[in-house]
């Protein structure tokens, strides 16, 4: 058809009713697993907080949005496990980047982010989430705040960024649960291993080149840069 | 200057004057309508062909988007740079519409063309056509109106002070004036088949029987090559895909209208759709027998109408499947194109066809016309050929730039 054969290709997809565009107010596009959203302070299996108050995360965050202050904890009622808690926690949504440096920063895995994004405020006072808001609530589950556009199941996968990395990047720690359990949840399993899910999610055509030179030694890198 | 009309040629009373009125009116009413209607049938087609759903919220199947929109804009701030040029700013949108507007009102909109009738319709007892003007000068009203169309993108574009409009209006200015030579020249094609520039008059041509099953439309008359010409030729000068260079997103953010909001930009937007349905209306009118076609029960004015909605509407959707296929030329092929295709190819087949209306007409013997016509289009098309070959040599060499 030469010039003409494009026509055919644009009005072949007429009628198809196969869409690539979900209704977005309607439905949500399913997200993956490790989306930032925004953030929750979890809490132990026993009701008490994770958060210490040591203010890595606001150290660490590049957006400067986190302020945290610590205080001791009471001796009769006591917040957290530790010797103190995060007395004032406030994270600005205005500036957060959501690159989750404070969950990898946290000693205690006490900051998590959700998939959850959607919220939008009217006014400045209404993106600082202060401590009341960013706590999970009694049952382990993030607070719903009024603002904030929910469906049931978003509110599960609260942690799975953190969960996923292997400390120190290291292989050898895959599958390996190496975190605390978590009001409502319990001890969270493990994601599945990376090579099960290549298997399970790529095609059997697929090349994997990075892993074989990895198997071949990595002599072949070192003379092709001389 | 509305001419041939035979409501006019009697005293002018009342009932003539409520007749033009009504004709002014239902007019004007079916442009903004129509309008409307294009912009939803095309954001649905292409959405369609894209794999997406379109507007589908406002209304039943999101009909009545278009409408919101324009509601929309009504109420958006409406803005004038500093730096643009005030007057010239405000009258540049009224450019574009109000010749998109009339240029409709040389379009046969239906009639009674079927059984060799003249297409002629009884209204209040009147006798009279249904199109609002049939000027003697016909179809080049349309040509002037779509060339003074330019002029108001060209203003909008300078006017504002901003260099993106400037230069959207700089490429619309020569893409529009180069094809505009095409254009015309496939119009005297069909001026020189139909032998009038009435539009009332180039229909009637095209109502008569043709051979067997084969309309008498021009489309066949001419050959089908200036039908093609003008149809690439109508799009550039529409401004649409894949000649949008005007309005290249990419490039010139919104182009010649970049620095236009609210009604103003609407007015642009309006125009633009409209004179996607008035150059389809031209099209049917020029070459496929306008509102002409056989009627069938019912009222025979009827038909006309239906016949002319229907051929629009092929048109339209054409349209519509091209954007939605073809990616945006470059400029340089945009101007290959109009200046060493278009035009030669329809100078060439307008020459051919007068040849054959003379030797028709003086009985000159065929073999010789053949013969000394395909030597002469072959002398041309050689000539032209090693025109290019030369100059893109010296171009590649550097010596011309």
């Amino acid at each position: 058809m030469g010039y003409l054969g494009g026509f055919l290709v644009s009005i072949r997809q007429m009628g198809r009713k196969q869409r690539v565009t979900t209704e977005y107010p309607k439905e949500k596009a399913p997200k993956p697993i490790r989306v930032h959203g925004r953030h929750v302070l979890n809490r132990y299996e026993d009701g008490m907080e994770k958060c210490i108050g040591c203010e890595l995360c606001a150290g660490v965050c590049p957006a400067r949005c986190i302020y945290v202050r610590g205080a001791d904890n009471p001796p009769d009622d006591p917040v957290s496990p530790g010797e103190r808690y995060g007395y004032v926690y406030e994270i600005n949504y205005l500036r957060c980047i959501h690159c989750d440096l404070c969950v990898e920063a946290c000693p205690t895995e006490a900051i998590t982010e959700t998939k959850m994004f959607e919220f939008s405020f009217t006014n400045r006072a209404d993106a600082i989430y202060t401590k009341e808001e960013l706590v999970v609530g009694d049952d382990g589950r993030p607070k719903h705040l009024p603002w904030e556009d929910w469906r049931p199941g978003e509110d599960e996968h609260t942690s799975a960024w953190m969960r996923a990395t292997s400390p120190s990047g290291d292989a050898r720690f895959e599958g390996t649960v190496g975190w605390s359990g978590e009001l409502g949840y319990g001890v969270r399993g493990a994601e599945d291993a990376q090579d099960l899910k290549d298997r399970l999610t790529t095609g059997p055509d697929f090349v994997d080149e990075g892993h074989d030179q990895d198997d071949h030694g990595h002599a072949d890198h070192g003379h092709g840069n001389h | 200057m509305l001419g041939g009309d035979p409501l006019l040629s009697g005293n002018v009373d009342l009932a003539v004057v409520a007749i033009v009125l009504l004709k002014v009116v239902l007019i004007f009413v079916f442009l903004l309508v129509a309008t409307m209607l294009m912009v939803w049938f095309e954001r649905k087609v292409v959405g369609d062909m894209q794999n997406r759903v379109g507007p589908n919220l406002a209304g039943p199947f999101g009909i009545l988007q278009t409408l919101a929109d324009g509601i929309k804009f009504f109420f958006k701030e409406d803005l004038i740079p500093d730096r643009a040029e005030r007057r010239m700013f405000i009258l540049a949108p009224l450019l574009s519409v109000v010749p998109a507007f009339l240029l409709f009102s040389i379009v046969p909109f239906g009639g009674d063309f079927s059984n060799g009738n003249n297409g002629t319709v009884e209204i209040f007892g009147k006798e009279t056509l249904l199109q609002l003007a049939d000027p003697p000068i016909g179809i080049l009203f349309a040509l002037a109106m779509s060339s003074i169309a330019v002029y108001g993108v060209m203003l909008a574009g300078w006017s504002s002070g901003s260099k993106y409009p400037l230069l959207g209006s700089v490429r619309a200015s020569a893409q529009m004036v180069s094809y505009e030579a095409a254009l015309g020249l496939s119009v005297v094609a069909v001026v020189l088949v139909s032998g009038s520039l009435s539009t009332h008059d180039i229909v009637m041509s095209q109502a008569e029987a043709g051979w067997g099953f084969l309309p008498n439309w021009n489309l066949l008359l001419t050959g089908v090559v200036p039908f093609i010409v003008f149809l690439i030729a109508s799009q550039a000068e529409l401004n649409r895909p894949p000649f949008d260079l005007v309005e290249a997103e990419q490039e010139l953010v919104g182009g010649f209208h970049t620095e236009y909001s609210s009604i103003r930009f609407a007015l642009f937007f309006l125009a633009e759709f409209m004179n996607s349905v008035t150059m389809a209306a031209i099209i049917v009118t020029l070459f496929l027998g306008g509102p002409a076609g056989p009627a069938f029960i019912g009222p025979e004015w009827a038909w006309g109408i239906f016949w002319f909605l229907a051929k629009i509407v092929l048109f339209l959707f054409a349209f519509v499947w091209v954007r939605a296929t073809l990616p945006r030329m470059r400029y340089d092929q945009l101007m290959d194109l109009g200046w060493k295709v278009l035009i030669p190819l329809s100078l060439g087949w307008v020459l051919l066809l007068a040849i054959i209306g003379v030797a028709r007409d003086e009985s000159w013997n065929p073999f010789v016309v053949i013969v000394a016509s395909s030597a002469f289009f072959l002398t041309g098309w050689g000539l032209l050929r090693a025109a290019k070959t030369t100059s893109k040599a010296r171009r590649l060499e550097g010596v011309i730039d």
